[in-house]
């Protein structure tokens, strides 16, 4: 019946770990919207062992439940058993991809013909700051053309920050050599794929950030996406070519550490070697690649206190990356990080580790699951009464700027990355946040 | 079976996206938290109201459908898979928080909430709702309910049955019927409520629940005891009672679950430890704190080899840590968890371990115990793989012994985990013929067709529709 999957004993001892106890129910977000087993890692894991044993068939209904999964991960920190949930979940999207089952338009587009191309996301960044500068986005607007659009990214598109220009980018130097009088570590800085476009002044403030802490900072070359995208959504092999990229460009490089601001990219190279495990010779570099893998909360927070220049007399809450917080299990540096900003108030947001429904593009594929789920985290945001939530991912950082505007709170609360709050706080220069609030 | 025409009465009932029979979606609801046990339901109807559900009955009833009642499916005792088919009748939906009654000190919810949410609701009014099963963050009210869950805090609190004032229940025949109230006198008629409460769902399905509250305790201090020999940690449980101290929790580990436990923690438990036991009281600080004191001294003079009181609520948390993480610690080390809760009155708790450990040797398994030694319900957990079916005979004939010895030292197959599949080859011969079928005829009285829940409790009258075993 399902004879074309390939399933390894592996797989099958990973499905058998899984002893149905439920224990992660509670903290699956699509489950507490829908309440349904179908919609739950229990069920989830279920389905995928009863196509592996031939037992269900691999078809519409497979992909939609699968699909239906965030990949957030909460429920392998709620898991007695240790069942690797994401390795699981990324074998089923693997299972759907060989057989053929349509997927959704949207991501096969962004991840077969996108990601992979570094030159045509350049180009990509140049247009996107055309159609921003010229006022062709609002003319779209204005004549309903983004109607043309599919609904959710019609509803996306409004978060979207002006990109840097051209003019600007091209202008990055390769080495930003260390500002202090120290020189600790060499630090390669991992700038990702869309990152670079709509996040080009995040990656240039964690540059800042760790050459005045004493790093040399590279901006290696040839590095490119992660592949974290591709393996989610079920393209090992497009997700094993990008890795074996990264994995050359940061042997050639030389740096003592690869730094990352993005949680979910960061969990995926520090997962890099579960791709290569047929493969020992790749599974090797894979290894000491994923060694000097680190977000860049841990490093900043191990060389902190941070020199900070100004205060910021606000209240600030925190929303965990999914990927940051279950996979990396990074919870505290970045909590930490943020104590220390003189004059913040600190407050906790209830289940901040739940994930705000960005969850890669899923915001995209999934437009109102991923709605309900984020109205429900703007309730407990709201709850904290913070003027700032700040975030470690850029997914989540759009999703909470959405939130905002859903919400009905964009007079009175902003969201921020952690490394452009600390940025603007440590360093002169355009202060956006601090001087808004 | 469901035939065309009863499916379209079923989907008037509920509506199109409350019923739900696609072979991914039955597939997903023919397995609980029980290992080994596995059957087909032919649907899965989430009714609303209470009129939906004695609809569904009436129809279920008068097609002799089987109805399996489920809240989170996290039941240890197979209570929740279908062996007969039928359908599930799934209660999340009934998760209203109605009333705190400040008056009478109790709660009225339906039987959907989750245990941990109703805690914390509570406690906020700094009242007190004691059950706390393993499963509170998933379980329903309703499923401990059914099950009549126990928890940690059973020494001094009890159980769920000790909580449960007043019921609303539909029959299989759809009569709506209440029972009990919010009074804490009531004996007018048969007692009802306790009939339900542990019932597994073959009698009625509960549609609304009134518990009694306490006042939350003020203050807690945690203990822990260890000891190179397993006897004196059963008999430090012995002497607290006798001395007239009924500490809120005793809870033992025994030297595999220690060894275990701080693998997995790292929480530097003394590994040579033959047994430790963590003990919590609570209530007015001065009386705790002397009820401590003198839990010490017992522990240390029964023989126990180290004590110690935590100063702070961080070190209380810390000690506790080692019984919260046990199921984790075990479940992690082979696929197949076989969690058993063989029960002994308080007295026998050393001889129901030391018969553990001979059974452990000569079928020559991995059992860790752990639980609850202060009302004798003790965890023996058995670490397997169901792919490996020598070891899983052996695992049978173990259990089997654990359970005549339980029964032989005046105790129970099952203290909180209940009959369903599990455990019902054992029940004729702990309760006697005549007791068994005063029971079934009870079954009878409630549901003549036989619909609620078949074939659990009791061992089937009707061959089994399906394969049960995986």
């Amino acid at each position: 019946m399902n004879d074309h999957l390939q399933t390894s004993q592996k797989l099958m001892d990973q499905l058998d770990q899984c002893m149905h106890c439920g224990f992660c129910l509670p903290s699956c977000p699509t489950y507490r919207q829908v309440g349904l087993e179908t919609y739950n890692p229990r069920g989830r894991i279920a389905l995928i062992k009863g196509v592996a044993t031939e037992k269900l068939k691999l078809n519409a209904e497979f992909t939609k439940h699968i699909d239906a999964c965030l990949g957030c991960r909460a429920c392998e920190t709620a898991c007695p058993a240790n069942v690797a949930y994401g390795n699981l979940l990324e074998s089923a999207r693997e299972f759907i991809v060989q057989s053929d089952q349509k997927s959704n338009w949207i991501q096969r587009f962004i991840l077969k013909h996108l990601f992979t191309h570094p030159h045509r996301l350049y180009t990509l960044g140049n247009l996107l700051w055309f159609v921003q500068k010229t006022g062709l986005q609002k003319l779209a607007k204005s004549f309903r053309l983004l109607n043309l659009l599919p609904s959710s990214l019609r509803e996306m598109q409004e978060i979207i920050d002006p990109v840097v220009s051209p003019f600007i980018r091209r202008k990055r130097k390769n080495l930003s050599p260390s500002s202090s009088h120290q020189r600790l570590l060499s630090v390669g800085l991992f700038t990702g794929c869309i990152m670079d476009i709509f996040f080009y002044q995040t990656n240039q403030a964690t540059a800042r950030l760790l050459t005045s802490l004493g790093c040399n900072v590279v901006f290696i070359k040839r590095q490119g996406c992660c592949g974290a995208l591709h393996l989610h959504a079920g393209y090992k092999s497009e997700a094993m070519q990008l890795a074996k990229r990264n994995i050359q460009a940061f042997e050639q490089s030389k740096v003592d550490l690869l730094v990352n601001n993005a949680g979910g990219c960061g969990l995926a190279l520090k997962e890099y070697h579960h791709l290569f495990e047929n493969d020992q010779a790749w599974y090797q570099r894979a290894v000491h690649f994923v060694e000097h893998v680190r977000d860049i909360h841990e490093v900043l927070y191990e060389l902190s206190p941070l020199p900070f220049k100004k205060s910021l007399n606000i209240r600030a809450t925190y929303q965990d990356s999914c990927h940051l917080a279950h996979g990396q299990h990074i919870r505290k540096s970045p909590r930490q990080l943020l104590q220390q900003i003189p004059g913040l108030e600190y407050i906790e947001l209830e289940d901040a580790d739940q994930c705000c429904g960005s969850a890669g593009i899923y915001n995209l594929t999934h437009f109102p699951m991923s709605m309900k789920i984020l109205d429900e985290k703007m309730a407990y945001v709201h709850a904290t009464n913070a003027q700032l939530i700040v975030t470690s991912n850029p997914g989540c950082l759009l999703q909470m700027k959405k939130g905002i505007i859903r919400s009905g709170l964009d007079k009175q609360m902003q969201a921020i990355h952690l490394v452009d709050l600390l940025d603007q706080l440590i360093f002169d220069g355009d202060n956006e946040i601090v001087d808004r609030i | 079976m469901i035939t065309q025409a009863i499916r379209s009465q079923f989907i008037e009932i509920v509506g199109e996206e409350w019923y739900k029979d696609s072979t991914q979606e039955r597939y997903c609801y023919s397995f609980d938290a029980t290992p080994l046990f596995q059957a087909m339901p032919d649907a899965i109807l989430i009714p609303g109201t209470v009129a939906e559900v004695a609809a569904i009955l009436k129809v279920a009833n008068h097609a002799k459908i089987p109805v399996i009642t489920r809240g989170s499916g996290t039941n240890l005792a197979g209570g929740t898979v279908p062996i007969h088919g039928g359908i599930v009748l799934l209660m999340n939906r009934f998760n209203k928080m109605k009333e705190i009654d400040l008056q009478n000190l109790t709660v009225t919810v339906e039987p959907g909430v989750i245990t941990a949410d109703l805690h914390q609701e509570v406690e906020a009014k700094n009242l007190f709702y004691p059950p706390d099963p393993g499963s509170m963050r998933v379980s329903t009210i309703g499923g401990n309910l059914a099950q009549c869950a126990g928890g940690m805090r059973g020494v001094k609190y009890g159980v769920t049955k000790d909580y449960v004032l007043g019921l609303q229940y539909v029959l299989p025949s759809g009569d709506v019927l209440r029972c009990g109230g919010k009074n804490i006198k009531d004996v007018a008629g048969y007692d009802m409520t306790r009939l339900l409460v542990g019932s597994e769902g073959t009698l009625a399905v509960i549609t609304e629940v009134i518990l009694k509250l306490l006042p939350l305790p003020a203050y807690k201090q945690t203990l822990v005891a260890y000891y190179d020999q397993l006897i004196p940690a059963a008999q430090t449980v012995e002497q607290i009672l006798a001395n007239r101290i009924i500490p809120a929790t005793m809870e033992l580990l025994d030297q595999s679950t220690i060894k275990v436990v701080d693998q997995y923690a790292q929480l530097g438990l003394p590994q040579n430890m033959k047994a430790m036991l963590l003990i919590e009281q609570d209530g007015h600080k001065e009386q705790v704190k002397i009820d401590m004191h003198q839990i010490a001294t017992l522990a240390k003079r029964v023989g126990a080899v180290q004590v110690k009181i935590a100063k702070t609520a961080d070190e209380s948390k810390k000690l506790m840590m080692a019984r919260r993480v046990a199921l984790s610690a075990l479940s992690r080390i082979k696929p197949t968890t076989i969690l058993e809760d063989a029960t002994v009155p308080r007295s026998r708790i050393a001889e129901m371990l030391s018969a553990i450990e001979k059974i452990s040797n000569t079928y020559q398994l991995t059992i860790c115990t752990f639980g609850h030694a202060g009302d004798g319900n003790l965890h023996p957990t058995c670490l397997t793989d169901e792919r490996n079916k020598d070891e899983l005979k052996r695992v049978e004939a173990a259990f089997q012994e654990i359970f005549e010895t339980a029964i032989r030292l005046g105790g129970t197959v099952t203290g909180e985990h209940g009959v369903g599949i599990a455990k019902q080859h054992v029940l004729k011969y702990q309760l006697g013929a005549t007791s068994y079928e005063l029971m079934k005829r009870i079954k009878r009285a409630f549901d003549p067709n036989q619909i609620l829940n078949p074939g659990k409790i009791f061992t089937s009258e009707h061959r089994k529709r399906l394969v049960v075993r995986k």
